[in-house]
């Protein structure tokens, strides 16, 4: 039972923080029909950061603002070099990973992991310190829960704001847009800086727990959050009181639940990222099955 | 709600003048469509386009707009060069219903979310409440005169509507702000002919009422003689037939095919 326990323990303490990547790519992928793979590069690109930050001594709280706004950043120039450049959604992507990994190396000053150990984190500071001794080992679950409703809450509110709803208008027509005089190159643009942002995020966060950041950790990000946000869609989608963001977090729990049995059934670490190819695969094709009958399967909308 | 000068008392709303066009410049597929076009429209007029495929309608259409740029001339709308305006730009002067019914709403936003979206043309688009709920009355009002029941399913996705009625909210939504002109892009042509009535009626209805100089392009030759101060036929990038006031009231279908007949086989189509 102690067993169990602890292994719920481990999905819940990662699968929080991959909830808050899930949403940030729930903004890209299905609200802004936009597959955004600079992902990959954003996720270490806010751990880097953190650990450079933390290094110097900076608030852990402020190192997760700052890691959002340059995730933001990242996306910003996604968006540009798609927009302006006019370089397809994919190849911009591509663009944004590939230089980041150059970036995080000059944060990281050239070495691959960056650790911070026994430093001030969001996990080791202010009410964390309070929690009681029994259930102090949950701190982490317990402080992703936290994280994970708080930006919930808050990409709630915001699409249901003006600029929210042109947003999802924006994924939805882009000639609607345009034909209530806004430019939709420029919504893209802003969601692609509010969905690396979060993605960022939770590289700060995960990076906080694991007291390090490694440049390595992006790669299978995408695919991960991707098959958060289907394997969500795929098994909530038919609850109306759920909201997508909702969806996005369980399903990133749900996945992580899956790696981490099967690690646990006896699967060599090596084969992870197959296993998630495979996952990410068969969360495809079942949506696919199921959803036949819908036009443009993945598009879902908040219930406002 | 204009960023232009209104000019001094013209009744000349738009003016195209010598607009040349050509595809695929330099090309095997080199098509001139139009060599100094010029087309003028007064305010409060509501012309009705016809013309073969590939006669440059919706060409001129996209022109207007701004989705397609033109390789010399200059477009007036009041009196100021918009030639230069980005699509987006001068969305606030036009208004513009597709032939396509998708195109002018959001299917996964509810009936609602997209009036509200309309709603706010040319205002900000900021961190406030996306749907004013004090303007839902009016919004209900608004689908009230569409009679066809949507004030009851304000909260229903619009990719849930027909055809028909989806083109009757597009031309409410296009409609809902202040605009200069109107543009109808065949907007009744991928619908069944009851809705395409309904559609129309209801065009006319809204374009009488809120008293918009109207550009309606448009396939059903009878559509064009019934609705409408204004005809005119294009081919081959030119205006054919140019007629408006008693001239069109006299004019009648089989006169109009007669002349189509006769310069579609001129082309050979």
């Amino acid at each position: 039972m102690d067993i169990f326990a602890g292994l719920v323990r481990n999905i819940l303490e990662e699968g929080f923080i991959y909830g808050i990547m899930a949403m940030g790519v729930y903004i890209t992928y299905s609200v802004l029909d936009f597959p955004d793979l600079s992902v990959d590069g954003t996720f270490p690109l806010g751990a880097c950061i953190t650990a450079a930050l933390i290094i110097a001594g900076v608030n852990p709280l402020l190192c997760c603002l700052i890691a959002y706004a340059a995730g933001a950043a990242a996306g910003v120039l996604t968006g540009l070099l798609h927009v302006k450049l006019k370089i397809t959604n994919l190849l911009s992507g591509i663009l944004t990973m590939t230089a980041m990994w150059s970036v995080n190396l000059i944060i990281t000053k050239g070495s691959a992991v960056l650790p911070f150990y026994n430093r001030s984190t969001v996990f080791s500071m202010g009410l964390s310190e309070l929690l009681p001794q029994d259930i102090y080992i949950y701190r982490f679950a317990l402080i992703g829960l936290v994280a994970a409703a708080v930006c919930k809450i808050i990409l709630d509110l915001y699409l249901k704001t003006k600029s929210g709803l042109l947003l999802r208008a924006s994924g939805d027509n882009q000639q609607f847009v345009t034909s209530i005089s806004r430019d939709p190159g420029r919504m893209k643009i802003i969601g692609l800086a509010i969905g690396n942002g979060f993605t960022a995020l939770a590289g700060s966060i995960l990076s906080q727990q694991v007291e390090s950041a490694n440049i390595n950790s992006g790669t299978g990000m995408v695919v991960m959050a991707l098959a958060s946000v289907i394997i969500g869609r795929g098994l909530f989608g038919k609850i109306k009181l759920l909201k997508p963001t909702t969806m996005a977090v369980l399903g990133a729990i749900i996945y992580k639940s899956c790696l981490v049995a099967a690690l646990q059934l006896g699967l060599p670490t090596n084969y992870l990222k197959l296993l998630m190819a495979v996952l990410f695969t068969a969360a495809l094709v079942s949506t696919n099955f199921l959803s036949k009958r819908r036009s443009r399967p993945y598009v879902n909308t908040p219930e406002l | 709600m204009s960023t232009l000068p209104s000019c001094k008392e013209s009744s000349k709303l738009v003016q195209m003048e010598h607009i040349y066009k050509t595809f695929n410049k330099g090309s095997v597929n080199e098509v001139v469509l139009f060599s100094d076009f010029n087309l003028s429209i007064d305010k409060g007029e509501f012309i009705s386009v016809v013309g073969s495929n590939g006669s440059g309608k919706t060409t001129m259409l996209n022109i207007l707009c701004g989705f397609t740029d033109i390789d010399s001339g200059r477009i007036l709308l009041r009196g100021s060069d918009i030639s230069r305006l980005k699509e987006f730009r001068r969305a606030e002067f036009i208004g513009r219903v597709f032939q396509d019914p998708s195109k002018g709403t959001c299917p996964s936003l509810t009936i609602l979310e997209n009036m509200a979206l309309a709603d706010n043309k040319n205002k900000p688009f900021g961190l406030t409440q996306g749907v004013n709920k004090k303007r839902i009355d009016a919004y209900r009002t608004q689908l009230e005169l569409l009679k066809l029941g949507l004030e009851d399913k304000i909260h229903l996705q619009v990719g849930n509507l027909s055809g028909g009625q989806r083109q009757a909210l597009a031309l409410l939504i296009s409609t809902m702000t202040p605009i200069d002109l109107l543009i109808l892009d065949e907007h009744t042509a991928a619908l069944d002919p009851r809705s395409s009535e309904t559609v129309m009626e209801l065009t006319q209805r809204i374009v009488t009422q809120k008293k918009l100089t109207t550009l309606m392009v448009t396939h059903n030759l009878k559509y064009s003689v019934l609705y409408g101060s204004r005809l005119i036929m294009m081919h081959k990038g030119d205006s054919v037939i140019d007629v408006r006031g008693e001239e069109k009231k006299r004019l009648d279908v089989s006169h109009l095919l007669k002349v189509f007949n006769e310069i579609s086989v001129e082309c050979g189509n």
